[in-house]
């Protein structure tokens, strides 16, 4: 690896995760299951699972389920009974338009998140483990990306696409996160490649794939599972910020970028249009954060 | 020190390489065919003209020996040229001033108040401050910035009347500073949670009791001895932050509405002006490169262990 500062201080920053090495065990839970600053969070991320999930089971709370039941005489019209979040500019029923958003920022923050924690752990584990020439390779891939300022990459890739999918959108996400959560697992692969079990295991004949995958790879992927559950709300506001922007989701999908990204010209007169998918985003994201947060304080500690 | 110089310049090398490459086979070898684009998706394009265009635009040759002339070009100070025949570079000398005085800014902003706030939440480590900065930080990283800003524009621009809601109109300071604070607040949490940390593992070091026993009042240890050792890893992740400032423009310069780069980039989306994004974008990667290598060899400056890892 190189010398550079960013590399010195990162433990100290974002990805504290890096010291956190002990595995998420029974009594961790209980201690979490007790503190009302991670159940809280908690039920935030549950209740926004099962508004990405059955939709139908909120939206129809207030008589008007269908988002996509407009009516342009209604458009922008404040809340009201029966709508309590008013109409969007084309009139439809801005509360259930919200709940609907919820699925594609869910969507997209598991699925890029899956897809970042495949390639860390694959290229992590071969980069740790092997050393020598394909850990260069793949540390000088990683500086390549850490090269692109926030989100200056992504436009680049999502702005020369046709398609914007949640797919394609997820994709172009993974693409210039993946070397921050990569960096974890190369990390915590070479703290355990060096352990005793894993120097038996090769002296009694085991090959190395099955070095890495019976060995290495379950005991050193704690770290970079709780950095992987920890960047969903990262993505989920990169997401949002790259839909507000133009290039990620467009209109018809149903999302809260989507909705911000209308409301952008007509918040002076509309605020309601801003305020409500900001805050279901805001409240989404601030429920991964606390969860990480609180995860983070419990396996580190120092800060016990 | 020349030795570190020398290899750090070499470092960089594949890394301009591969950024410039990946934005290059990003935009031009994609799908799609960028002479029917000019043209228009339905115009019928002449082959002869096709065939000189291919060849004027080196569309002809392996993608390899376009990215080399494209590479030349960036040499050459040259980004491409707009679909209204503006080169970009032009664009970009005209909003490059406004960009760093909109992220220098945001960097006062986030040195003044993430130092200040950190070390007051060590100060009165698990008091109200400290948690009132710990909820505060939380609370800014949960809310989407591009949000912090709308609702700044509402209750503060155009609400309170404070500050200009949009433009460069009323010029530095007074349209600067209300995107440069949201634009600080980016990465205001981590500043002052790292101030925080920092001091609070320097006020356990066995210097500050020496201090305080030779008499020297609390107010003269803090500020002469723990701030000045706790701003070593501040120091650094604020330098750092400089080159992320940059790229952070895009979305504030946009809703703000001053025209700098990251402006260009917001408007270049919504025209569909693929070579301002590209253009500016690719300016942007290398102005980033290079403010973390001036960051970095500034490191060696000060902790003289890096140079001989």
């Amino acid at each position: 690896m190189s010398e550079r500062a960013v590399d010195v201080i990162a433990p100290r920053i974002a990805t504290e995760a890096e010291v956190v090495l002990p595995p998420i065990s029974a009594g961790l839970m209980r201690h979490l299951l007790r503190q009302p600053r991670f159940l809280i969070p908690a039920f935030g991320v549950f209740v926004a699972c099962v508004m990405a999930a059955v939709p139908q089971l909120f939206a129809g709370l207030f008589g008007h389920g269908d988002p996509n039941a407009c009516d342009l005489a209604n458009s922008g019209l404040g809340p009201m009974p029966g709508h309590p979040f008013g109409f969007d500019i084309q009139g439809c029923d801005l509360y259930s338009n919200v709940i609907y958003g919820a699925r594609a920022s869910m969507s997209i923050g598991l699925l890029s998140t899956a897809a970042i924690l495949v390639i860390a752990i694959l290229l992590g584990s071969v980069a740790g483990y092997s050393g020598g020439i394909a850990d260069s390779i793949i540390g000088r891939l990683m500086d390549i990306f850490f090269g692109f300022p926030a989100l200056v990459g992504m436009i680049v890739f999502l702005e020369t696409f046709n398609t914007h999918t949640a797919l394609s959108v997820s994709l172009v996400l993974a693409l210039f996160m993946w070397p921050a959560a990569t960096r974890v697992m190369r990390g915590s692969v070479l703290a355990t490649a060096h352990l005793d079990f894993v120097t038996a295991s090769r002296s009694i004949g085991a090959g190395y794939l099955r070095i890495l995958a019976r060995h290495v790879i379950p005991n050193s992927i704690g770290p970079v599972a709780v950095l992987g559950s920890l960047s969903i709300g990262g993505v989920i506001a990169a997401e949002a910020a790259l839909t507000f922007l133009g290039v990620g989701l467009r209109a018809p999908s149903i999302s809260w970028g989507v909705q911000l990204n209308t409301a952008q010209q007509y918040f002076e007169i509309h605020p309601n249009l801003l305020i409500f998918p900001g805050l279901f985003l805001s409240l989404t994201i601030l429920s991964f954060v606390l969860i990480g947060d609180t995860l983070r304080d419990a396996l580190d500690p120092k800060l016990r | 020190m020349g030795r570190y110089v020398a290899r750090r310049l070499l470092q960089l090398i594949p890394v301009v390489l591969g950024t410039t490459f990946i934005i290059y086979v990003a935009v031009y070898a994609l799908p799609g065919d960028p002479i029917q684009a000019l043209a228009g998706p339905h115009q019928v394009v002449a082959p002869a003209v096709a065939h000189a265009l291919r060849a004027r635009y080196h569309l002809d040759q392996p993608l390899l020996v376009q990215y080399v002339y494209y590479l030349t070009g960036l040499l050459h100070a040259d980004f491409g040229v707009d679909f209204n025949g503006t080169s970009v570079i032009q664009i970009i000398i005209a909003s490059w001033p406004i960009t760093v005085t909109l992220a220098l800014t945001a960097w006062a902003f986030e040195i003044i108040f993430g130092l200040s706030l950190g070390t007051v939440a060590a100060i009165r480590r698990g008091e109200l401050a400290d948690h009132t900065v710990l909820a505060g930080t939380t609370l800014i990283m949960g809310i989407p910035y591009f949000v912090l800003a709308y609702v700044a524009q509402i209750l503060i621009g155009v609400k309170l009347g404070w500050f200009p809601v949009s433009g460069i109109e009323d010029g530095w300071p007074k349209s600067y500073l209300l995107p440069g604070f949201i634009l600080a607040l980016i990465s205001l949490p981590s500043i002052a949670r790292l101030t925080r940390a920092s001091v609070l593992e320097n006020l356990r070091a066995d210097y500050v009791d020496t201090a305080i026993a030779k008499g020297l009042s609390y107010r003269r240890v803090i500020l002469k001895h723990v701030l000045r050792n706790s701003l070593i890893p501040v120091t650094s992740l604020l330098a750092i932050d400089l080159g992320y400032l940059l790229g952070g423009t895009v979305l504030i310069e946009g809703i703000f509405n001053l025209p700098g780069l990251g402006f260009q980039i917001f408007t270049g989306i919504q025209q569909h002006d693929g070579p301002v994004v590209v253009g500016v974008s690719t300016l942007l990667v290398l102005v980033f490169l290079f403010v973390n290598l001036v960051v970095d060899l500034g490191y060696g400056v000060l902790d003289p262990r890096i140079r001989h890892v």
